[in-house]
C-alpha cells in the first residue's frame, strides 16, 4: 500500500484515538498538576436563625479576579503525586526511619489511603482473574456438552450475573447479606453466631466482593470461552481421538492450545476491569473495610462540598500507570505469540 | 351520561376556582427556577411557591438529592439555570465562595414583611440567605423499652451508655443503640457533634488549621467507640435510611438520628402501633458533664441567584415568600420545625427545639469545614473498627485535612 493511500485510510482511526484517548488523557495530567490558587479569606460577623458569630469567608471577588489571571491555578508540580494523600513519600520515609520492624513499617504504610487503596484494589484483580478464566472456560465445556435443545436456555441463564449493571446487582446483596435480610441471618443461624456480620470485618467483606467479582465476571469468560470452542477444528480432534488421545489429552493438548488467544483476551479485559474496581464498593458500602483507585478518585470528587480536581486527577494518572504495569507482561507475552506465528 | 357531565362541570369548577384561589401573589411576570433537595418539607414550600406560576409567570423545579453536586455549575452559568438555590447551612458555603448568591437587603426590605429577625442569615451585615426550617440530630428513644429496663430517660450519653447496658443485661436488645455512623460524611457529622458537645475547636482561632488531635478529639472519639459497641456490628453501613428502618422494625431503644426524620418514623407506615405510640423525641444528650447538647443544629432556607436579571431575582423572591407563608405553615406544621410565624411546634419536633434551646452550636459555616468533614469522615472508621488508636486516627484526619486544604489554596 502506498504511504499515501495508508496516511489516509488509518487517518479516521487515528484522529479519533487522539481525540478520545489522547487528548483527555493530556489534559487530566495537566490537571494534576495544578492546584487552587491562595483562597483570600475574610473574617465577619455572620448572624443566623441560632445567633450571630464570627466566621471566616472567602472573599468571593478576589479569589475569582486570581483565577481569571490564571485559570488553570497554581503550578504544583509533582507535588500532588507525592503528598500525602497520594504516594506519600515523605510520610514513607518518615514511617521507614522510626518503624520499630517490618511489620510496624507495612502496618503504617497500610495506614495512607493510597496504598490501602492499591491493596486490596491488587488482591481483587489477582483472586478474581484467575478465578474468572477458570471458571468461565469450565463452564464453557460444560455448556458446550450439553444437549442441543438445552444450550440456548442454559446460556441465558449463565448470562444473568453479567447482564445486571454491578451497582444495582451489590445493593440488592447488600440488603440479602443484612443481619436481617435472608442471606446474612441464615450465614447467622448456620455458624450458630448472631454477631457474625459479613459487613463488619474486613476480612469477610473482602471475601465477599472478590466472590461477588467471579459471580459478576465468570459469565463473561465463558460466553467468549464457548464462542471459541464452537471453532475448534473437528478435524484436529478426529486426528487426536485416532492417535489414540482421551478426553483429557485432547483438552490438554488441542482444546487449551487452540483457545490460549482467547484466554489472553480475557486475561486483558479482566485484569483491566477488575483494577478498576468501584461499583461493588459503593453498592456494599463497604468503603470503610476494603477501597480503589477508583473509589479514591469518586471521593475526591464527591466530597462534602468541595471538588479535589488536582487530586482525583493524579489519582486517574497513577491509575493508568498501574493498568499499564499490569498489562506489560501479558501483552509482551501475547506480542511474542504473534511474532512467532508470523516469521 | 348526566353523571358523567356533572363530574366534569365540577372537577372544571374545582380547577378553576382552585387556581383564582392562589392567585395574587402580586408578580407581573418573570421566571423562576427552583433547585432544591428532596424532602417532604421542601416539597411543601416549593409547591406553595408554585402557586405564583401562571400568568407571565413561569415556573420551573428541580428537586433532587443530587442537587449539592451541581449547584455551583448550575448558578455559575450566566444567566444561571437556576433562581434561586434551597440550601442548609453546610451548602450555602460554596456558593459563598463562588460569590454565586446577590445580597437580599433591598429584596426583604421591599417584600420581606412577616420575616423574623432571626430568619435572616447575615455574613458580613448582608443578607445573604432566609432561613425557614431548623434541623438537628438528637436522641429517639422508646419509652416501653426503657421502662422495662428500670432506666430513666438519659440526658447525657453518659447515662445513654448505662441505659443501654441495663437493656442488653436483661436480654430486651442485642443492639439496642444506633447513631448514623456510616463511613464518610455521616460519620464526620457524629464526629462533629460528639466534639461540639466537648465544646472542641475543629481548627487553631483564626486560621484554617485543622486541630482535632487533642484531649477533646480523643474523648470524643471514645465516646463514639463506647456507643457503637451497644450498635449492631454493621453500624459503619448506617445511613438515616438505615437507622430509620432499624427503628420502625423495632430493633433499636435509643438512636441518634435526624430531627427531620421524626414524622416519618411517627407516622402510621412501616412500623407498628406499639412502636410509634412508644416513640419519643427527645433533645441532643450532653457529654462529659457539659451543658452544651452534643448535637450541630441546621437550617434550610433559600438563596436568590446573582447571575440573573433583577425582575426574574424579584419574582423569584416573592414566590418563595410565598412558599413560607404562614398558609403553607399551617397546611404543613408537622413537616418540619419550621422558623416561620404560626407554627406549632408538635411531637416530631420536640428533640430539635429541645437541642436549640438547650444552647446547641450551630453547624460552622467555615468555607474550608466541608474538606475538614471529608477527610473525618474517610479516617475515622479503623478507630471504630479497634484496628488503630484515637491519637492516630485523628492525626490521620489532620494530615489528610492539609494535604487537600492545602490543594485548595486554604493553607
Amino acid at each position: 500500500m502506498p504511504h499515501r493511500t495508508f496516511i489516509f485510510f488509518i487517518l479516521p482511526s487515528l484522529l479519533s484515538m487522539i481525540l478520545l484517548i489522547a487528548v483527555p488523557i493530556l489534559s487530566v495530567m495537566t490537571q494534576s498538576l495544578f492546584i487552587a490558587h491562595k483562597q483570600i479569606l475574610v473574617v465577619s460577623e455572620a448572624c443566623g436563625p441560632f445567633g450571630c458569630v464570627k466566621e471566616t469567608s472567602v472573599n468571593a471577588e478576589a479569589t475569582a479576579n486570581l483565577r481569571e489571571k490564571e485559570p488553570l491555578g497554581l503550578y504544583n508540580g509533582f507535588a500532588t503525586y507525592t503528598n500525602r494523600n497520594h504516594l506519600a513519600t515523605s510520610e514513607i520515609e518518615a514511617s521507614w526511619n522510626d518503624s520499630a520492624g517490618w511489620k510496624d513499617f507495612f502496618s503504617q504504610i497500610l495506614n495512607l489511603p493510597f496504598y490501602k487503596a492499591i491493596s486490596f484494589t491488587l488482591t481483587y484483580t489477582f483472586v478474581v482473574t484467575p478465578f474468572v478464566i477458570i471458571l468461565g472456560f469450565l463452564i464453557a465445556i460444560g455448556v458446550n456438552t450439553l444437549a442441543t435443545w438445552l444450550k440456548g436456555p442454559t446460556i441465558f441463564v449463565s448470562l444473568l450475573p453479567m447482564i445486571v449493571t454491578p451497582l444495582i446487582g451489590s445493593l440488592i446483596l447488600f440488603w440479602m447479606i443484612d443481619s436481617e435480610g435472608i442471606l446474612g441471618s441464615t450465614l447467622q443461624r448456620i455458624f450458630n453466631d448472631n454477631t457474625l456480620s459479613l459487613k463488619a470485618s474486613p476480612v469477610l467483606t473482602w471475601i465477599m466482593l472478590i466472590v461477588y467479582g467471579i459471580w459478576h465476571s465468570a459469565p463473561f469468560a465463558f460466553i467468549v470461552f464457548y464462542a471459541g470452542l464452537q471453532t475448534v477444528p473437528e478435524e484436529t480432534l478426529e486426528a487426536s481421538v485416532l492417535d489414540g488421545a482421551s478426553r483429557w489429552q485432547q483438552m490438554r493438548h488441542v482444546v487449551i492450545p487452540y483457545l490460549m488467544p482467547l484466554a489472553i483476551f480475557v486475561t486483558l479485559m479482566q485484569l483491566m476491569d477488575n483494577f478498576r474496581v468501584f461499583e461493588p464498593i459503593v453498592g456494599f458500602s463497604a468503603s470503610a473495610n476494603a477501597t480503589s483507585l477508583s473509589w479514591i478518585i469518586f471521593n475526591d470528587l464527591r466530597g462534602e462540598d468541595d471538588q479535589l480536581f488536582g487530586s482525583a486527577a493524579a489519582t486517574s494518572m497513577l491509575t493508568i500507570i498501574g493498568v499499564a504495569i499490569l498489562l506489560t507482561p501479558v501483552l509482551i507475552r501475547a506480542w511474542r505469540e504473534f511474532n512467532s506465528k508470523t516469521f | 351520561m348526566r353523571i358523567l357531565y356533572k363530574i366534569a362541570l365540577a372537577t372544571t369548577f374545582i380547577f378553576i376556582f382552585g387556581q383564582a384561589s392562589y392567585a395574587g401573589c402580586g408578580i407581573s411576570g418573570g421566571s423562576i427556577r427552583i433547585l432544591s433537595n428532596d424532602f417532604p418539607a421542601l416539597h411543601a414550600v416549593v409547591g406553595a411557591a408554585e402557586q405564583c406560576a401562571g400568568s407571565g409567570v413561569t415556573f420551573t423545579k428541580n428537586q433532587t438529592k443530587e442537587h449539592k453536586n451541581f449547584q455551583v455549575a448550575a448558578l455559575k452559568a450566566n444567566p444561571a439555570e437556576f433562581t434561586s438555590a434551597v440550601i442548609a447551612n453546610g451548602s450555602l458555603v460554596p456558593l459563598l465562595n463562588e460569590g454565586l448568591v446577590r445580597p437580599l437587603d433591598d429584596l426583604v426590605a421591599k417584600h420581606g414583611r412577616g420575616l423574623k429577625k432571626h430568619q435572616l442569615i447575615t455574613i458580613n451585615g448582608k443578607i445573604m440567605a432566609v432561613a425557614f426550617m431548623a434541623n438537628a440530630q438528637h436522641l429517639y428513644y422508646r419509652k416501653d423499652i426503657l421502662d422495662k429496663a428500670g432506666v430513666g430517660v438519659p440526658t447525657s450519653y453518659e447515662e445513654v451508655l448505662s441505659a443501654a447496658k441495663a437493656i442488653k443485661q436483661k436480654g430486651l436488645m442485642a443492639h439496642p443503640v444506633a447513631l448514623n455512623t456510616k463511613k464518610g460524611w455521616n460519620l464526620g457529622e457524629e464526629f462533629v457533634n460528639m466534639y461540639m458537645g466537648y465544646k472542641g475547636q475543629l481548627f487553631k482561632p483564626g486560621s484554617a488549621v485543622a486541630s482535632v488531635n487533642n484531649a477533646k478529639g480523643v474523648a470524643a472519639l471514645n465516646m463514639l467507640k463506647s456507643l457503637t459497641e451497644y450498635s449492631n456490628p454493621d453500624f459503619l453501613t448506617f445511613d438515616s435510611n438505615a437507622t430509620a428502618a432499624l427503628w420502625e422494625a423495632g430493633k433499636l431503644a435509643l438512636a441518634t438520628m435526624w430531627g427531620s426524620r421524626g414524622v416519618t418514623i411517627l407516622d402510621d407506615k412501616g412500623s407498628t402501633a406499639k412502636i410509634t405510640s412508644n416513640t419519643v423525641l427527645a433533645g441532643a444528650p450532653t457529654v462529659a458533664g457539659g451543658s452544651t447538647p452534643a448535637t450541630t443544629l441546621w437550617w434550610d432556607g433559600f438563596t436568590i441567584a446573582k447571575n440573573i436579571s433583577d425582575k426574574d431575582a424579584e419574582a423569584t423572591f416573592i414566590a418563595m415568600m410565598n412558599g413560607i407563608s404562614t398558609d403553607m405553615v399551617k397546611a404543613n406544621n408537622d413537616a418540619a420545625v419550621w422558623l416561620i410565624d404560626g407554627y406549632v411546634p408538635g411531637k416530631a419536633a420536640a428533640g430539635v427545639s429541645a437541642s436549640a434551646s438547650a444552647g446547641a452550636t450551630p453547624y460552622p459555616m467555615l468555607p474550608y469545614m466541608g474538606l475538614l468533614h471529608t477527610a473525618l469522615g474517610s479516617e475515622l472508621s479503623e478507630f471504630l473498627q479497634g484496628n488503630e488508636s484515637a491519637q492516630q486516627a485523628l492525626a490521620d484526619v489532620e494530615a489528610a485535612y492539609s494535604a487537600s486544604a492545602r490543594e485548595k489554596g486554604f493553607l
